[in-house]
């Protein structure tokens, strides 16, 4: 039965309007910083952006997780659209790493270990999302892909320390606590504008995942007013 | 225990006998070590400081073959279905498979330690320091490949598959393994051979033990 989704909707508007304040503020409103100029107010989403590409990727761990332990069919459809938020966000991060990287090192793309763990992490999910678009059989596509997810998962700290060893340059993580007061509430208000974004986007990404479960899930000629129930419980 | 010595020694045998095909794979890495020398132009002083790179680039090419090979047998005739169904775990079967794919991998890696020294004048002489590098890094290609070669098998596309699956996964080997192998011929004044097999280690250890755990679930049907 289609919810309503009105709530994932308002989340969504929310998100805009948290990012468009926190933009505005960190564009017209705070000072430019000492050194870099206009350069480092991209940090107002590059920072933000890492936070919720982590917290999207740690979301779809706990539900590979979720799924094999339950074999519950809503923790498949919530991997599916956690992860796919968790690709484009890291893919986003990615870009705005470059943008930022040229005018102030002179480079698009540097050799850094959370640069370099990033682009692994796009790849490592972008192909767990291929090899979900390539199993048709819906039991396996979840179990593998959540098999999948939590290899690629528990590998971020090593490929991450390996990186840091192999070579390193980047400047030590921004959080509020390492940025001067007059940069902490865009910060803040764009970390939360991309929470409520993501969270409302993948609300209604994983009705989608969701439907799409129950069709192909169902019998071949259902009874009228049927519901999928295979074997893994309500969707 | 006795079960994975019988998956073992099944794998073992089917290896054996499959064994034109080892010779294909390294021929292809063989090429392969070949083609990379073009990429750097006849410079035989920068040939040398690339070789370990070029090597391990090799077998990770060469070791997606050898791993999509292992679970192709399998298929054929639903043979997989038929192991499941005897009685014996599938930690067993697993584990038999990616120590035969490990002692697989281990040899093509020694095969291609001579062409190497051949092409790019890269040699050294703490043999069993390298062959150690080699085990422990075919250790952990062939852990999660195994693993990842049972899900591709079964795919459609499965030879775009297994390599776009693994090679990411594997990024942390092949820095370690590369970096290992490169103290090994340039020479090691900084003493940093040590913290790369200590991470070669790490990454084997834990997805020896995460491929046993997850591979029950890979195959159940």
């Amino acid at each position: 039965m289609p919810r309503s989704s009105a709530r994932p909707v308002a989340l969504i508007a929310l998100g805009v309007a948290f990012l468009f304040a926190g933009s505005f503020w960190g564009l017209a409103k705070a000072p430019a910083e000492l050194f870099m100029g206009d350069v480092q107010r991209i940090m107002y989403v590059h920072v933000p952006t890492a936070w919720n590409a982590m917290l999207a990727l740690s979301f779809s761990f706990v539900c590979a997780v979720s799924y094999l332990l339950t074999n519950k069919w809503k923790w498949d459809s919530r991997l599916e659209a956690g992860m796919e938020m968790g690709v484009v966000l890291s893919l986003l991060l990615c870009m705005q790493g470059a943008i930022w990287a040229k005018p102030t090192w002179g480079v698009w793309w540097d050799w850094d270990p959370r640069l370099t763990t990033t682009a692994v992490m796009v790849f490592a999910f972008g192909g767990i999302l291929a090899l979900r678009a390539f199993v048709d059989d819906p039991e396996r596509r979840a179990v593998w892909s959540s098999v999948a997810c939590i290899l690629a998962f528990v590998d971020v700290p090593i490929v991450y320390f390996s990186v840091k060893w192999w070579n390193s340059l980047h400047q030590a993580q921004s959080t509020p606590q390492t940025v001067s007061s007059a940069f902490h509430w865009p910060l803040r208000i764009n970390a939360f504008g991309i929470l409520f974004l993501w969270t409302g986007l993948v609300a209604l990404r994983t009705r989608v995942a969701a439907a799409r479960l129950r069709s192909e899930l169902a019998p071949p000629l259902p009874p009228p007013g049927a519901t999928a129930s295979a074997s893994g419980g309500a969707l | 225990m006795n079960d994975l010595l019988a998956a073992l020694r099944k794998d073992l045998l089917l290896q054996w006998r499959g064994r034109a095909q080892l010779i294909a794979i390294f021929a292809f890495g063989a090429a392969a070590l070949l083609l990379f020398s073009f990429a750097i132009g006849p410079d035989s002083q920068s040939l040398r400081q690339h070789a370990a790179g070029f090597l391990w680039l090799g077998l990770l090419l060469a070791s997606t073959l050898s791993l999509a090979e292992s679970f192709e047998r399998e298929m054929e005739e639903q043979a997989l279905e038929g192991l499941l169904l005897l009685p014996a775990s599938a930690r067993a079967l697993y584990y038999g498979k990616a120590i035969a794919n490990w002692g697989h991998l281990t040899l093509l890696g020694v095969a291609l330690v001579p062409v190497m020294v051949v092409l790019y004048d890269a040699g050294t002489l703490r043999l069993l320091s390298l062959f150690c590098v080699i085990l422990l890094g075919t250790a952990g290609l062939s852990a999660p490949g195994t693993l990842y070669a049972a899900m591709t098998s079964q795919t459609r596309g499965r030879q775009t598959l297994l390599p776009l699956l693994l090679f990411p996964l594997v990024v942390p080997v092949l820095l370690a393994a590369v970096k290992a192998t490169s103290l090994l011929i340039l020479g090691d004044p900084m003493g940093q051979f040590r913290p790369w097999i200590s991470l070669l280690v790490v990454f084997a250890v834990l997805h020896w033990s995460l491929g046993g755990l997850l591979f029950g679930r890979v195959v159940e049907d």
